[in-house]
Protein backbone atom coordinates (compact mmCIF):
# COMPACT_ATOMS: atom_id res chain seq x y z
CA UNK A 1 0.00 0.00 0.00
CA UNK A 2 2.68 2.39 0.82
CA UNK A 3 4.83 1.70 -1.98
CA UNK A 4 1.34 2.10 -4.64
CA UNK A 5 1.17 5.55 -2.35
CA UNK A 6 4.72 7.02 -3.18
CA UNK A 7 4.37 5.62 -6.90
CA UNK A 8 1.24 7.79 -7.19
CA UNK A 9 2.78 10.70 -5.83
CA UNK A 10 6.67 9.93 -7.58
CA UNK A 11 3.91 10.01 -10.87
CA UNK A 12 2.32 13.11 -9.86
CA UNK A 13 5.73 15.25 -9.48
CA UNK A 14 6.79 14.16 -12.94
CA UNK A 15 5.07 17.53 -14.11
CA UNK A 16 6.66 19.90 -13.46
CA UNK A 17 3.87 22.19 -13.56
CA UNK A 18 1.34 20.27 -11.49
CA UNK A 19 4.16 20.38 -8.67
CA UNK A 20 4.58 23.52 -8.55
CA UNK A 21 0.95 24.22 -8.30
CA UNK A 22 0.49 21.71 -5.41
CA UNK A 23 3.61 23.89 -3.49
CA UNK A 24 1.76 27.00 -3.90
CA UNK A 25 -1.62 25.54 -2.79
CA UNK A 26 -0.10 24.20 0.21
CA UNK A 27 1.57 27.78 0.72
CA UNK A 28 -1.92 28.88 0.65
CA UNK A 29 -3.49 26.71 2.99
CA UNK A 30 -1.17 27.49 5.52
CA UNK A 31 -1.78 31.02 5.63
CA UNK A 32 -5.31 29.93 5.66
CA UNK A 33 -5.31 27.69 8.07
CA UNK A 34 -3.08 30.11 10.87
CA UNK A 35 -3.31 33.33 9.15
CA UNK A 36 -2.53 35.30 12.31
CA UNK A 37 0.89 34.22 12.74
CA UNK A 38 1.55 35.40 8.75
CA UNK A 39 -0.81 39.22 9.69
CA UNK A 40 0.47 42.11 10.40
CA UNK A 41 -3.16 42.56 11.96
CA UNK A 42 -6.32 41.09 12.77
CA UNK A 43 -8.25 43.33 9.83
CA UNK A 44 -11.70 42.37 11.67
CA UNK A 45 -10.58 43.65 15.54
CA UNK A 46 -11.89 47.29 15.24
CA UNK A 47 -9.21 48.26 17.67
CA UNK A 48 -6.56 47.37 15.83
CA UNK A 49 -7.47 49.47 12.93
CA UNK A 50 -6.81 52.98 12.80
CA UNK A 51 -8.64 55.92 10.24
CA UNK A 52 -5.38 57.88 9.44
CA UNK A 53 -3.87 55.03 7.43
CA UNK A 54 -7.12 54.89 5.15
CA UNK A 55 -6.57 54.53 1.39
CA UNK A 56 -2.44 53.62 1.67
CA UNK A 57 -0.57 52.92 -1.30
CA UNK A 58 1.69 50.11 -0.95
CA UNK A 59 4.48 50.85 1.39
CA UNK A 60 7.03 49.62 3.82
CA UNK A 61 4.82 49.30 6.61
CA UNK A 62 1.37 48.17 4.86
CA UNK A 63 3.03 46.21 1.86
CA UNK A 64 0.36 45.79 -0.13
CA UNK A 65 -1.58 48.95 1.05
CA UNK A 66 -4.46 49.52 2.56
CA UNK A 67 -8.90 49.93 2.62
CA UNK A 68 -10.89 52.85 3.93
CA UNK A 69 -10.93 51.71 7.25
CA UNK A 70 -6.71 51.32 7.39
CA UNK A 71 -7.31 47.86 6.88
CA UNK A 72 -3.76 46.24 6.30
CA UNK A 73 -4.81 44.20 2.64
CA UNK A 74 -2.18 41.59 3.00
CA UNK A 75 -3.85 40.66 6.48
CA UNK A 76 -7.12 40.65 5.22
CA UNK A 77 -6.21 38.35 2.63
CA UNK A 78 -4.72 36.13 4.49
CA UNK A 79 -7.84 35.78 6.28
CA UNK A 80 -9.92 36.25 3.62
CA UNK A 81 -7.99 32.81 1.86
CA UNK A 82 -9.25 30.95 4.86
CA UNK A 83 -12.98 32.05 4.45
CA UNK A 84 -12.85 31.52 1.00
CA UNK A 85 -11.23 27.67 1.38
CA UNK A 86 -13.57 26.74 3.58
CA UNK A 87 -16.86 27.75 1.86
CA UNK A 88 -14.89 25.30 -1.08
CA UNK A 89 -13.65 22.70 1.06
CA UNK A 90 -17.02 22.69 3.20
CA UNK A 91 -19.36 22.65 0.19
CA UNK A 92 -17.66 20.40 -1.98
CA UNK A 93 -17.38 17.66 0.98
CA UNK A 94 -21.39 17.74 1.98
CA UNK A 95 -21.87 17.99 -1.87
CA UNK A 96 -19.58 14.83 -2.05
CA UNK A 97 -21.83 13.02 0.99
CA UNK A 98 -24.85 13.93 -0.02
CA UNK A 99 -24.53 12.87 -3.95
CA UNK A 100 -22.47 10.25 -3.85
CA UNK A 101 -24.90 8.89 -1.04
CA UNK A 102 -28.00 8.95 -3.17
CA UNK A 103 -26.51 8.17 -6.38
CA UNK A 104 -25.09 5.00 -4.65
CA UNK A 105 -28.94 4.43 -3.60
CA UNK A 106 -30.19 5.50 -6.93
CA UNK A 107 -27.99 3.24 -9.16
CA UNK A 108 -28.08 0.28 -6.65
CA UNK A 109 -31.64 0.13 -6.22
CA UNK A 110 -33.17 1.76 -9.44
CA UNK A 111 -36.94 1.60 -9.60
CA UNK A 112 -38.78 4.49 -8.40
CA UNK A 113 -36.04 5.68 -5.85
CA UNK A 114 -33.92 6.00 -9.08
CA UNK A 115 -36.67 7.93 -11.31
CA UNK A 116 -37.15 10.58 -8.56
CA UNK A 117 -33.60 11.58 -7.35
CA UNK A 118 -32.17 11.74 -11.38
CA UNK A 119 -35.24 13.39 -12.45
CA UNK A 120 -34.66 16.13 -9.72
CA UNK A 121 -31.07 16.12 -11.14
CA UNK A 122 -32.25 16.75 -14.81
CA UNK A 123 -34.26 19.50 -13.69
CA UNK A 124 -31.27 20.84 -12.15
CA UNK A 125 -29.05 19.99 -14.63
CA UNK A 126 -31.58 22.22 -17.77
CA UNK A 127 -30.33 25.06 -15.44
CA UNK A 128 -27.44 27.30 -15.01
CA UNK A 129 -25.72 26.64 -11.72
CA UNK A 130 -25.01 30.20 -10.98
CA UNK A 131 -28.86 31.18 -11.01
CA UNK A 132 -30.35 28.51 -8.97
CA UNK A 133 -27.57 29.36 -5.91
CA UNK A 134 -28.29 33.32 -6.89
CA UNK A 135 -31.78 33.41 -6.37
CA UNK A 136 -31.37 31.18 -3.15
CA UNK A 137 -28.72 33.53 -1.81
CA UNK A 138 -30.67 36.84 -2.93
CA UNK A 139 -33.66 35.63 -0.63
CA UNK A 140 -31.71 34.13 2.14
CA UNK A 141 -29.32 36.37 2.62
CA UNK A 142 -25.69 36.35 3.01
CA UNK A 143 -23.67 34.10 5.10
CA UNK A 144 -21.22 31.89 5.56
CA UNK A 145 -23.05 29.28 6.55
CA UNK A 146 -26.17 29.75 3.97
CA UNK A 147 -23.72 30.01 0.68
CA UNK A 148 -21.94 26.58 2.10
CA UNK A 149 -26.21 25.41 1.48
CA UNK A 150 -26.75 27.03 -1.52
CA UNK A 151 -23.46 25.69 -3.16
CA UNK A 152 -24.25 21.91 -2.24
CA UNK A 153 -27.82 22.15 -3.51
CA UNK A 154 -26.27 22.94 -6.71
CA UNK A 155 -22.85 20.80 -6.70
CA UNK A 156 -24.30 17.49 -5.20
CA UNK A 157 -25.70 16.56 -8.59
CA UNK A 158 -22.90 16.00 -10.68
CA UNK A 159 -21.32 13.83 -7.54
CA UNK A 160 -24.66 11.99 -7.32
CA UNK A 161 -24.77 10.83 -11.37
CA UNK A 162 -20.99 10.01 -11.13
CA UNK A 163 -21.59 7.71 -8.67
CA UNK A 164 -24.62 6.09 -10.29
CA UNK A 165 -22.77 5.82 -12.95
CA UNK A 166 -20.83 3.55 -11.61
CA UNK A 167 -22.51 1.37 -9.73
CA UNK A 168 -24.84 0.70 -12.65
CA UNK A 169 -21.70 -1.24 -14.45
CA UNK A 170 -20.39 -2.80 -11.16
CA UNK A 171 -22.74 -4.23 -9.24
CA UNK A 172 -22.96 -6.51 -12.30
CA UNK A 173 -19.58 -7.57 -11.95
CA UNK A 174 -18.92 -10.52 -10.25
CA UNK A 175 -17.56 -9.84 -6.77
CA UNK A 176 -20.85 -7.70 -6.27
CA UNK A 177 -23.14 -10.55 -7.57
CA UNK A 178 -20.99 -13.55 -5.47
CA UNK A 179 -21.55 -10.79 -2.50
CA UNK A 180 -25.27 -10.77 -2.96
CA UNK A 181 -25.24 -14.76 -3.15
CA UNK A 182 -23.61 -15.10 0.18
CA UNK A 183 -26.39 -13.09 1.80
CA UNK A 184 -24.68 -9.40 2.85
CA UNK A 185 -26.95 -7.05 3.40
CA UNK A 186 -27.44 -4.36 0.61
CA UNK A 187 -26.02 -1.46 2.97
CA UNK A 188 -22.55 -3.49 2.50
CA UNK A 189 -22.58 -4.25 -0.93
CA UNK A 190 -23.27 -0.42 -1.75
CA UNK A 191 -21.12 0.76 1.07
CA UNK A 192 -18.23 -1.85 1.57
CA UNK A 193 -17.89 -3.79 -1.64
CA UNK A 194 -19.39 -1.20 -4.26
CA UNK A 195 -18.16 2.50 -2.95
CA UNK A 196 -14.22 1.68 -2.65
CA UNK A 197 -14.31 1.28 -6.76
CA UNK A 198 -16.44 4.39 -6.87
CA UNK A 199 -14.02 6.79 -5.25
CA UNK A 200 -11.62 7.70 -8.40
CA UNK A 201 -13.71 9.23 -10.43
CA UNK A 202 -15.30 11.13 -7.13
CA UNK A 203 -11.84 12.20 -6.20
CA UNK A 204 -11.37 13.30 -9.83
CA UNK A 205 -14.22 15.48 -10.20
CA UNK A 206 -14.30 16.74 -6.28
CA UNK A 207 -10.74 18.53 -7.21
CA UNK A 208 -11.71 20.58 -10.26
CA UNK A 209 -15.51 21.28 -8.41
CA UNK A 210 -13.62 22.65 -5.52
CA UNK A 211 -12.11 25.22 -7.69
CA UNK A 212 -15.60 25.71 -9.10
CA UNK A 213 -17.07 26.22 -5.80
CA UNK A 214 -14.49 28.72 -4.69
CA UNK A 215 -15.52 30.29 -7.82
CA UNK A 216 -18.59 30.61 -7.45
CA UNK A 217 -18.48 31.92 -3.70
CA UNK A 218 -16.43 34.86 -4.69
CA UNK A 219 -18.60 35.50 -7.75
CA UNK A 220 -22.01 35.36 -5.69
CA UNK A 221 -20.08 37.70 -2.84
CA UNK A 222 -18.63 39.93 -5.94
CA UNK A 223 -22.67 40.81 -6.62
CA UNK A 224 -23.27 41.13 -3.36
CA UNK A 225 -25.40 38.11 -2.24
CA UNK A 226 -22.40 35.43 -0.36
CA UNK A 227 -20.33 36.22 2.66
CA UNK A 228 -20.56 39.21 4.15
CA UNK A 229 -17.80 42.33 4.36
CA UNK A 230 -17.89 41.47 8.34
CA UNK A 231 -16.34 38.16 7.86
CA UNK A 232 -14.99 38.62 4.27
CA UNK A 233 -13.91 35.81 1.63
CA UNK A 234 -11.40 36.66 -1.38
CA UNK A 235 -14.48 37.41 -3.06
CA UNK A 236 -16.22 40.50 -1.04
CA UNK A 237 -12.83 41.75 -0.76
CA UNK A 238 -12.64 42.54 -4.32
CA UNK A 239 -16.11 43.59 -4.54
CA UNK A 240 -15.36 45.81 -1.93
CA UNK A 241 -12.43 47.12 -3.25
CA UNK A 242 -14.17 47.52 -7.01
CA UNK A 243 -16.28 50.35 -5.63
CA UNK A 244 -13.51 52.59 -5.13
CA UNK A 245 -11.53 51.26 -8.45
CA UNK A 246 -12.62 54.42 -10.07
CA UNK A 247 -11.34 56.47 -7.27
CA UNK A 248 -7.36 55.11 -8.31
CA UNK A 249 -7.45 52.59 -5.36
CA UNK A 250 -6.28 49.65 -7.60
CA UNK A 251 -4.61 47.64 -4.55
CA UNK A 252 -7.90 47.33 -2.63
CA UNK A 253 -9.71 45.23 -5.15
CA UNK A 254 -6.68 44.11 -7.78
CA UNK A 255 -4.39 42.05 -4.92
CA UNK A 256 -7.31 40.08 -3.54
CA UNK A 257 -8.26 39.11 -7.07
CA UNK A 258 -4.58 37.91 -8.21
CA UNK A 259 -4.60 35.66 -4.97
CA UNK A 260 -7.50 34.18 -6.07
CA UNK A 261 -6.50 33.79 -9.13
CA UNK A 262 -3.38 32.08 -7.92
CA UNK A 263 -5.89 30.08 -5.47
CA UNK A 264 -7.68 28.30 -8.47
CA UNK A 265 -5.13 28.13 -10.90
CA UNK A 266 -2.98 26.02 -8.18
CA UNK A 267 -6.59 23.83 -7.83
CA UNK A 268 -7.04 23.24 -11.51
CA UNK A 269 -3.40 21.90 -11.92
CA UNK A 270 -4.13 19.73 -8.90
CA UNK A 271 -7.09 18.68 -10.49
CA UNK A 272 -5.68 18.08 -14.15
CA UNK A 273 -3.08 15.78 -12.93
CA UNK A 274 -4.90 13.97 -10.93
CA UNK A 275 -7.10 13.34 -13.92
CA UNK A 276 -4.19 11.78 -16.04
CA UNK A 277 -2.82 9.76 -13.79
CA UNK A 278 -6.42 8.48 -12.81
CA UNK A 279 -7.64 8.51 -16.26
CA UNK A 280 -5.99 5.23 -17.85
CA UNK A 281 -7.39 6.01 -21.37
CA UNK A 282 -4.87 8.54 -22.07
CA UNK A 283 -2.08 6.49 -20.99
CA UNK A 284 0.66 5.82 -23.51
CA UNK B 1 -39.22 10.02 -34.74
CA UNK B 2 -42.04 11.90 -33.94
CA UNK B 3 -42.75 9.88 -30.94
CA UNK B 4 -38.73 10.61 -29.82
CA UNK B 5 -40.11 14.05 -30.33
CA UNK B 6 -43.80 14.07 -28.56
CA UNK B 7 -41.76 12.54 -25.69
CA UNK B 8 -39.22 15.42 -25.52
CA UNK B 9 -41.47 18.12 -25.53
CA UNK B 10 -43.51 16.35 -22.64
CA UNK B 11 -40.60 16.17 -20.48
CA UNK B 12 -39.56 19.65 -21.36
CA UNK B 13 -42.60 21.08 -20.77
CA UNK B 14 -42.89 19.35 -17.24
CA UNK B 15 -39.49 20.76 -16.46
CA UNK B 16 -40.85 24.00 -17.04
CA UNK B 17 -43.94 23.49 -15.29
CA UNK B 18 -41.78 22.24 -12.32
CA UNK B 19 -39.18 25.24 -12.61
CA UNK B 20 -42.40 28.10 -12.43
CA UNK B 21 -44.11 26.05 -9.34
CA UNK B 22 -40.45 26.03 -6.95
CA UNK B 23 -40.17 29.70 -8.15
CA UNK B 24 -43.23 31.11 -7.57
CA UNK B 25 -42.98 29.36 -3.89
CA UNK B 26 -39.88 30.96 -3.67
CA UNK B 27 -41.07 34.05 -4.26
CA UNK B 28 -44.23 33.63 -2.62
CA UNK B 29 -42.30 32.62 0.42
CA UNK B 30 -39.87 35.48 0.04
CA UNK B 31 -42.56 38.06 0.09
CA UNK B 32 -43.98 40.83 -1.89
CA UNK B 33 -42.63 44.27 -2.53
CA UNK B 34 -46.03 45.99 -1.62
CA UNK B 35 -44.21 48.47 1.36
CA UNK B 36 -41.39 48.82 -1.11
CA UNK B 37 -43.99 50.61 -3.15
CA UNK B 38 -46.13 52.65 -1.09
CA UNK B 39 -44.74 56.01 -0.08
CA UNK B 40 -43.36 55.67 3.70
CA UNK B 41 -46.40 57.61 4.85
CA UNK B 42 -48.91 55.00 3.56
CA UNK B 43 -51.62 54.21 6.27
CA UNK B 44 -51.98 50.22 7.15
CA UNK B 45 -55.13 50.53 4.85
CA UNK B 46 -53.50 51.67 1.90
CA UNK B 47 -51.12 48.70 2.20
CA UNK B 48 -53.96 45.99 2.70
CA UNK B 49 -55.46 48.15 -0.27
CA UNK B 50 -52.63 47.34 -2.63
CA UNK B 51 -52.10 43.86 -1.92
CA UNK B 52 -55.79 43.00 -2.89
CA UNK B 53 -55.59 45.23 -6.13
CA UNK B 54 -52.66 42.80 -6.99
CA UNK B 55 -54.40 39.42 -6.29
CA UNK B 56 -51.50 39.18 -3.12
CA UNK B 57 -53.76 38.60 -0.52
CA UNK B 58 -54.75 35.23 -1.44
CA UNK B 59 -53.81 31.97 -0.44
CA UNK B 60 -50.59 30.34 -3.00
CA UNK B 61 -53.17 28.15 -4.06
CA UNK B 62 -55.37 30.84 -5.70
CA UNK B 63 -52.13 32.96 -6.97
CA UNK B 64 -50.70 29.87 -8.56
CA UNK B 65 -54.23 29.28 -10.16
CA UNK B 66 -54.55 32.17 -11.44
CA UNK B 67 -51.05 32.67 -12.96
CA UNK B 68 -51.46 28.87 -14.48
CA UNK B 69 -54.90 29.68 -16.36
CA UNK B 70 -52.90 32.99 -17.17
CA UNK B 71 -50.46 31.43 -18.61
CA UNK B 72 -52.40 28.99 -20.97
CA UNK B 73 -53.68 32.80 -22.48
CA UNK B 74 -49.75 33.33 -23.03
CA UNK B 75 -49.68 36.05 -20.58
CA UNK B 76 -47.08 35.61 -17.82
CA UNK B 77 -48.57 38.56 -15.23
CA UNK B 78 -47.73 42.32 -14.86
CA UNK B 79 -44.25 42.71 -13.11
CA UNK B 80 -45.25 44.62 -10.00
CA UNK B 81 -42.92 47.60 -10.19
CA UNK B 82 -43.64 48.35 -13.46
CA UNK B 83 -46.92 47.72 -14.04
CA UNK B 84 -46.55 46.11 -17.73
CA UNK B 85 -46.54 42.97 -18.60
CA UNK B 86 -43.88 40.96 -17.37
CA UNK B 87 -43.06 38.80 -20.60
CA UNK B 88 -42.83 42.40 -22.37
CA UNK B 89 -40.00 43.39 -20.09
CA UNK B 90 -38.11 40.59 -20.43
CA UNK B 91 -37.78 40.24 -24.25
CA UNK B 92 -37.24 44.31 -24.55
CA UNK B 93 -34.14 43.41 -22.68
CA UNK B 94 -33.03 39.72 -24.44
CA UNK B 95 -31.44 41.53 -27.41
CA UNK B 96 -28.78 43.53 -25.27
CA UNK B 97 -28.12 39.91 -23.86
CA UNK B 98 -28.38 37.77 -26.37
CA UNK B 99 -26.02 39.87 -28.36
CA UNK B 100 -23.08 39.47 -25.58
CA UNK B 101 -23.98 35.86 -25.33
CA UNK B 102 -24.24 35.22 -29.09
CA UNK B 103 -20.88 37.19 -30.05
CA UNK B 104 -18.95 35.99 -27.42
CA UNK B 105 -19.45 32.24 -28.28
CA UNK B 106 -18.93 32.95 -31.61
CA UNK B 107 -15.43 33.92 -30.93
CA UNK B 108 -14.93 31.50 -28.35
CA UNK B 109 -15.50 28.69 -31.21
CA UNK B 110 -13.81 30.51 -33.84
CA UNK B 111 -10.47 30.59 -31.61
CA UNK B 112 -10.72 27.94 -29.14
CA UNK B 113 -11.38 25.09 -31.51
CA UNK B 114 -8.45 25.56 -33.84
CA UNK B 115 -5.89 26.33 -30.72
CA UNK B 116 -7.35 22.99 -29.42
CA UNK B 117 -6.52 21.14 -32.46
CA UNK B 118 -3.33 23.12 -32.83
CA UNK B 119 -2.20 22.00 -28.92
CA UNK B 120 -3.47 17.99 -29.86
CA UNK B 121 -1.26 17.54 -32.55
CA UNK B 122 2.17 17.91 -30.82
CA UNK B 123 1.26 18.23 -27.15
CA UNK B 124 4.75 18.28 -25.95
CA UNK B 125 5.75 21.11 -27.94
CA UNK B 126 6.77 24.57 -26.41
CA UNK B 127 4.14 25.98 -28.15
CA UNK B 128 0.80 23.48 -27.03
CA UNK B 129 2.62 24.22 -23.32
CA UNK B 130 2.05 27.82 -23.71
CA UNK B 131 -1.58 27.71 -25.16
CA UNK B 132 -2.32 25.01 -22.12
CA UNK B 133 -1.04 27.17 -19.50
CA UNK B 134 -2.97 30.23 -20.38
CA UNK B 135 -6.35 28.04 -20.96
CA UNK B 136 -5.66 27.00 -17.67
CA UNK B 137 -5.73 30.33 -16.46
CA UNK B 138 -8.31 30.86 -18.61
CA UNK B 139 -10.57 28.55 -16.59
CA UNK B 140 -9.39 29.73 -13.61
CA UNK B 141 -10.22 33.23 -13.31
CA UNK B 142 -13.69 34.26 -12.17
CA UNK B 143 -15.59 36.44 -14.51
CA UNK B 144 -16.27 39.45 -12.90
CA UNK B 145 -12.56 39.42 -12.04
CA UNK B 146 -11.80 39.34 -15.83
CA UNK B 147 -14.43 42.17 -16.70
CA UNK B 148 -12.92 44.19 -13.38
CA UNK B 149 -8.87 44.43 -14.81
CA UNK B 150 -10.29 45.08 -18.43
CA UNK B 151 -11.98 47.96 -16.73
CA UNK B 152 -8.60 48.88 -14.67
CA UNK B 153 -6.64 48.78 -17.87
CA UNK B 154 -8.78 50.06 -20.98
CA UNK B 155 -11.15 52.45 -18.49
CA UNK B 156 -9.22 53.73 -15.97
CA UNK B 157 -5.54 53.34 -16.74
CA UNK B 158 -5.60 54.14 -20.73
CA UNK B 159 -9.01 55.89 -20.77
CA UNK B 160 -9.46 54.38 -24.17
CA UNK B 161 -12.88 52.02 -24.18
CA UNK B 162 -16.44 53.17 -22.42
CA UNK B 163 -16.69 50.86 -18.92
CA UNK B 164 -20.56 51.42 -19.16
CA UNK B 165 -24.03 51.39 -21.06
CA UNK B 166 -24.46 49.95 -24.32
CA UNK B 167 -23.09 52.78 -26.82
CA UNK B 168 -25.07 53.94 -29.87
CA UNK B 169 -27.50 50.98 -30.94
CA UNK B 170 -28.62 50.62 -34.94
CA UNK B 171 -31.45 48.25 -35.14
CA UNK B 172 -31.24 45.64 -33.05
CA UNK B 173 -27.44 45.54 -31.25
CA UNK B 174 -24.53 47.93 -31.02
CA UNK B 175 -22.52 46.00 -33.20
CA UNK B 176 -23.52 48.08 -36.61
CA UNK B 177 -21.84 51.04 -34.52
CA UNK B 178 -18.47 52.38 -34.27
CA UNK B 179 -19.70 53.34 -30.98
CA UNK B 180 -21.31 50.55 -29.98
CA UNK B 181 -18.07 48.39 -30.65
CA UNK B 182 -16.34 50.22 -28.24
CA UNK B 183 -18.98 49.21 -25.71
CA UNK B 184 -19.12 45.61 -26.94
CA UNK B 185 -15.38 45.06 -26.50
CA UNK B 186 -15.22 44.59 -23.04
CA UNK B 187 -17.98 43.05 -21.91
CA UNK B 188 -17.82 40.47 -24.76
CA UNK B 189 -14.21 39.45 -24.18
CA UNK B 190 -15.13 39.26 -20.27
CA UNK B 191 -17.81 36.75 -21.06
CA UNK B 192 -15.49 35.15 -23.99
CA UNK B 193 -12.29 34.25 -21.93
CA UNK B 194 -13.64 31.65 -19.89
CA UNK B 195 -15.62 30.04 -23.14
CA UNK B 196 -12.56 29.72 -24.93
CA UNK B 197 -10.29 28.46 -22.75
CA UNK B 198 -12.99 26.33 -21.84
CA UNK B 199 -13.89 24.89 -25.76
CA UNK B 200 -10.07 24.54 -26.57
CA UNK B 201 -9.44 22.41 -23.68
CA UNK B 202 -12.22 19.93 -24.32
CA UNK B 203 -11.28 20.13 -28.48
CA UNK B 204 -7.88 19.19 -27.41
CA UNK B 205 -8.59 16.84 -25.00
CA UNK B 206 -11.26 14.94 -27.69
CA UNK B 207 -8.77 14.83 -30.55
CA UNK B 208 -6.35 13.14 -27.95
CA UNK B 209 -8.85 10.46 -27.13
CA UNK B 210 -9.29 10.01 -30.70
CA UNK B 211 -6.04 9.95 -32.26
CA UNK B 212 -4.96 7.26 -30.09
CA UNK B 213 -8.20 4.84 -31.34
CA UNK B 214 -6.96 2.49 -33.47
CA UNK B 215 -9.03 3.05 -36.87
CA UNK B 216 -6.74 6.12 -36.75
CA UNK B 217 -3.50 4.05 -36.11
CA UNK B 218 -4.94 1.89 -39.16
CA UNK B 219 -5.77 4.89 -41.42
CA UNK B 220 -1.78 6.12 -40.69
CA UNK B 221 -0.48 2.42 -41.47
CA UNK B 222 -2.73 2.49 -44.68
CA UNK B 223 -0.21 5.74 -45.28
CA UNK B 224 -3.44 8.60 -45.65
CA UNK B 225 -1.41 12.03 -44.87
CA UNK B 226 -1.49 13.08 -41.63
CA UNK B 227 -3.34 16.28 -42.48
CA UNK B 228 -6.18 14.49 -43.36
CA UNK B 229 -5.99 12.42 -40.47
CA UNK B 230 -6.21 15.19 -38.00
CA UNK B 231 -8.17 17.80 -40.16
CA UNK B 232 -11.22 15.13 -41.10
CA UNK B 233 -11.14 11.64 -39.41
CA UNK B 234 -10.24 12.51 -36.40
CA UNK B 235 -11.51 16.42 -36.00
CA UNK B 236 -15.26 14.49 -37.64
CA UNK B 237 -15.20 12.55 -34.39
CA UNK B 238 -14.18 15.01 -32.10
CA UNK B 239 -16.61 18.05 -32.85
CA UNK B 240 -19.87 15.41 -32.23
CA UNK B 241 -19.58 15.81 -28.22
CA UNK B 242 -18.68 19.37 -28.75
CA UNK B 243 -21.60 20.28 -30.34
CA UNK B 244 -23.65 18.92 -27.00
CA UNK B 245 -21.19 20.81 -24.90
CA UNK B 246 -21.26 23.92 -26.91
CA UNK B 247 -25.14 23.82 -26.78
CA UNK B 248 -24.95 23.69 -22.79
CA UNK B 249 -22.33 25.67 -22.29
CA UNK B 250 -24.49 28.37 -24.69
CA UNK B 251 -27.04 28.23 -21.66
CA UNK B 252 -24.69 29.03 -19.05
CA UNK B 253 -23.16 31.93 -21.23
CA UNK B 254 -26.49 33.68 -21.06
CA UNK B 255 -26.76 32.67 -17.02
CA UNK B 256 -23.31 34.87 -16.89
CA UNK B 257 -24.09 38.04 -18.46
CA UNK B 258 -26.01 39.07 -15.22
CA UNK B 259 -22.06 38.98 -13.76
CA UNK B 260 -20.99 40.99 -17.11
CA UNK B 261 -24.11 43.01 -17.09
CA UNK B 262 -23.91 43.99 -13.36
CA UNK B 263 -20.11 45.50 -13.80
CA UNK B 264 -20.67 47.04 -17.51
CA UNK B 265 -24.10 48.37 -16.59
CA UNK B 266 -25.38 46.81 -19.51
CA UNK B 267 -28.96 47.11 -20.22
CA UNK B 268 -29.90 43.54 -20.44
CA UNK B 269 -32.21 40.99 -18.63
CA UNK B 270 -28.98 39.99 -16.05
CA UNK B 271 -29.13 43.48 -14.63
CA UNK B 272 -33.57 43.35 -14.53
CA UNK B 273 -33.13 39.61 -12.69
CA UNK B 274 -31.14 41.10 -10.20
CA UNK B 275 -32.70 43.99 -9.57
CA UNK B 276 -36.11 42.17 -9.36
CA UNK B 277 -35.00 39.53 -7.50
CA UNK B 278 -34.35 42.48 -4.96
CA UNK B 279 -37.41 44.45 -5.46
CA UNK B 280 -39.64 40.56 -4.84
CA UNK B 281 -40.81 41.67 -8.35
CA UNK B 282 -41.99 38.03 -9.03
CA UNK B 283 -43.82 38.16 -12.41
CA UNK B 284 -40.48 38.96 -13.97
CA UNK B 285 -38.30 36.74 -11.85
CA UNK B 286 -40.29 34.28 -13.27
CA UNK B 287 -40.86 35.29 -16.59
CA UNK B 288 -37.18 35.50 -16.81
CA UNK B 289 -36.41 31.79 -15.44
CA UNK B 290 -38.88 30.64 -17.60
CA UNK B 291 -37.54 32.33 -21.15
CA UNK B 292 -33.79 31.31 -20.04
CA UNK B 293 -34.93 27.77 -19.49
CA UNK B 294 -36.99 27.64 -22.39
CA UNK B 295 -33.58 28.81 -24.39
CA UNK B 296 -31.95 26.00 -22.17
CA UNK B 297 -34.76 23.38 -23.37
CA UNK B 298 -34.82 24.69 -27.09
CA UNK B 299 -31.36 24.30 -27.75
CA UNK B 300 -30.75 20.37 -25.75
CA UNK B 301 -33.90 19.67 -28.14
CA UNK B 302 -31.94 21.15 -31.34
CA UNK B 303 -28.64 19.65 -30.35
CA UNK B 304 -30.07 16.02 -29.65
CA UNK B 305 -31.41 16.33 -33.48
CA UNK B 306 -28.20 17.49 -34.64
CA UNK B 307 -26.54 14.60 -32.99
CA UNK B 308 -28.84 12.46 -35.32
CA UNK B 309 -27.66 13.86 -38.70
CA UNK B 310 -23.88 14.27 -37.69
CA UNK B 311 -23.69 10.81 -36.30
CA UNK B 312 -25.44 8.09 -38.19
CA UNK B 313 -24.96 5.48 -34.87
CA UNK B 314 -27.42 7.54 -33.18
CA UNK B 315 -30.56 6.42 -33.88
CA UNK B 316 -34.05 8.31 -31.87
Amino acid sequence: MKLFKNKILIEYFEDKLAAAGLIVFLILAIFAIAPSLFSYQNPYDLMQLYLENSFQAPNANFWLGTDEQGRDIFSAIMYGLRVSLYVGFASTILSVIIGFTLGLISGYYGGWIDTIIMRIADIQLSFPAILIALIIMALWGAGVGKIIIAITIVNWVYYARTARGVVLSEKEKDYAQSAKALGMSNFSIIFKEIMPNTTAPIIVIATVRIAVAIILEATLSFLGLGVPITEPSLGSLISNGYQVLFSGYWWTSVFPGIVLMILIISINLIGDRTRDIMNPRLKR
Amino acid sequence: MTKYILNRLFHSALVMFTISFIVFFIMFKAGDPVELMLPPDATQQDVVDMRAALGLDKSFIVQYQKFLVNVSKGNLGNSFIYGQPALDIVFERMPATMELAVIAMFISVLVGIPLGIISSIKPNSILSRIIMFFSLAGISVPVFWTGMILVLIFSVILGVLPSSGRGEVYLFTSAFTWDGIKHLIMPVATLAVFQLALILRLTRTGMMEVLMQDYIKLAAAKGVPRKVIVYYHALKNTLIPLITIIGIQFGQLVAFTIVTETIFAWPGTGKLIIDSIQNLDRPIVVAYLLVISFIFVAINFVVDVLYTFVDPRVRV
